[in-house]
């Protein structure tokens, strides 16, 4: 058993919790124990980077102060919430001036970053700490008649200087973990491109004309559903498709799934378990193709 | 013009270089890699991190702080991954988009944002629905925030106070 203080963040519990559900419980059939935290806040992510940096990383820095003070790696669900961990930890490790500034901002609320523990993507702890092998060997469901486009999202492989996740260019990982589950993890056009979430609710238009190039390429393709991480990249990509039909009267019915979904059903854990009722877009088509 | 009196002592790129993310802004050789890795300038013609790049380096100031394009980068970082001269070009514009906020040019959504950090210690509110299901679906309560420690960051650095200049951006 591997334990992470686990970090969810804003989005997943106030909106997503067949994200959080699923997680909850295969992460620990595999051996990650996820233990919650007091104290944990917003990452501070692009809106409030977009707002001031410098402040956005102290609070980042906040919440890996209480990993740090209870000696546990931090492990996110959320995409988003990994790259300003991340970004954040690596940033304070590497800049001293940075550290002296922000553990100065800290010193306001009785913190101080020391730089000792490590922000995770709960892939990379399935990577390292369970392993390609014993992930198969969990698999009590046969998924292989699925054939799925991955979509990792922007901020689990970029920055990559400050990520170190994959490759930004041809990564690998993703793909592998789905793999091992039992699907195949097809090619698709734009495949690492960007949905477009982060302009929702700035240039909803603008959002939605890049959403819609990510579900028609991955419709091309033949995909039965979209494994997705993060949920503005689920948002954007579900009830988006609600969106494109009022918006364009186009109607896709794509199924979006979180790749700890995609685990819980190869897992064996009943899907009505699984809170898919929140998933404007229905999996039908996924679970009967699971045998 | 007062853009003018910028450009010649190229005070703005000066001002730029010295905000946190904007320290590689002068290495910009305009090859337009950018724009061509960015799938908001494939998408309108409103955005083009070259032109945001190329404005900011010749000094002017106000169209860009201005402007709507500096909060058109949906961050994606695939500009920032490509440049030859590794100008780091997505933390250039969160280097404007935090000048611009302290001039008072902030977006609603982002004060939004803002609010509901300073409220909740989180930018997505909860709702009673979600935390019924939460409940029965047998998920453990959430964990108080860390409210307090974000309000003592958030005074301390003067966050606080810059995302009440509500004057919008275009």
């Amino acid at each position: 058993m591997t334990s992470y203080a686990l970090f969810l963040g804003c989005t997943i519990p106030a909106r997503q919790p067949h994200y959080e559900l699923s997680a909850r419980k295969a992460l620990p059939k595999l051996g990650i124990e996820l233990v919650d935290l007091e104290g944990m806040t917003c990452c501070a992510p692009p809106p409030l980077q977009s707002i001031d940096l410098e402040t956005s990383v102290a609070i980042a820095a906040q919440n890996i102060c209480l990993a740090e003070e209870a000696d546990l790696n931090i492990v996110t669900l959320c995409t988003g919430c990994f790259e300003s961990l991340a970004m954040a930890n690596n940033m304070l490790k590497e800049n001293k001036q940075l550290k002296e500034r922000v553990n100065k901002i800290l010193s306001c609320a009785g913190k101080e970053f020391k730089g000792t523990k490590e922000v995770r993507h709960y892939l990379q702890a399935i990577k390292h700490d369970v392993g390609l092998d014993r992930l198969k060997k969990s698999m009590t469901k046969d998924l292989t008649h699925l054939q799925v486009a991955s979509f990792s999202g922007c901020h689990a492989l970029r920055p990559s200087k400050l990520l170190r996740f994959d490759d930004p260019e041809r990564p690998q990982l993703f793909d592998s973990l789905i793999e091992a589950l039992g699907p195949k993890s097809i090619r698709y056009r734009n495949k690492l491109k960007c949905c477009g979430g982060l302009l929702r609710g700035y240039a909803d238009d603008v959002a939605l004309a890049i959403a819609r190039d990510k579900i028609v390429n991955t419709k091309k393709a033949g995909a039965d559903g979209i494994i997705t991480l993060c949920p503005f990249c689920f948002l954007t990509l579900d009830l988006g498709q609600v969106l494109m039909k009022s918006s364009y009267k186009e109607e896709y019915n794509m199924p979006v799934l979180h790749y700890t979904e995609l685990l819980s059903l190869g897992l064996g854990i009943d899907p009505k378990e699984l809170a898919l009722d929140f998933h404007k877009i229905r999996l039908d088509k996924i679970l009967g193709k699971i045998a | 013009m007062e853009h003018e009196k910028e450009e010649k002592n190229g005070a703005f790129s000066k001002k730029i270089k010295h905000q946190l993310g904007g320290e590689t802004i002068t290495a910009c050789y305009q090859c337009g890699t950018c724009a061509s890795s960015c799938p908001v300038a494939k998408t309108t013609e409103r955005f083009n991190p070259r032109e945001v790049i190329k404005q900011s380096l010749l000094g002017e100031k106000q169209e860009i702080l201005s402007s709507e394009a500096i909060w058109l980068c949906c961050s994606c970082y695939n500009c920032q991954e490509r440049c030859p001269q590794k100008v780091e070009i997505a933390d250039v514009i969160y280097a404007l988009r935090n000048i611009a906020i302290k001039e008072g040019h902030i977006p609603n959504i982002y004060s939004e944002f803002a609010a509901g950090l300073m409220s909740e210690g989180r930018i997505v509110p909860m709702s009673k629905f979600v935390e019924k299901k939460r409940a029965d679906y047998g998920l453990p309560p959430l964990k108080p925030t860390g409210l307090e420690a974000v309000r003592k960051i958030l005074s301390c650095t003067g966050f606080d106070k810059l995302w009440h200049k509500k004057e919008e951006a275009p």
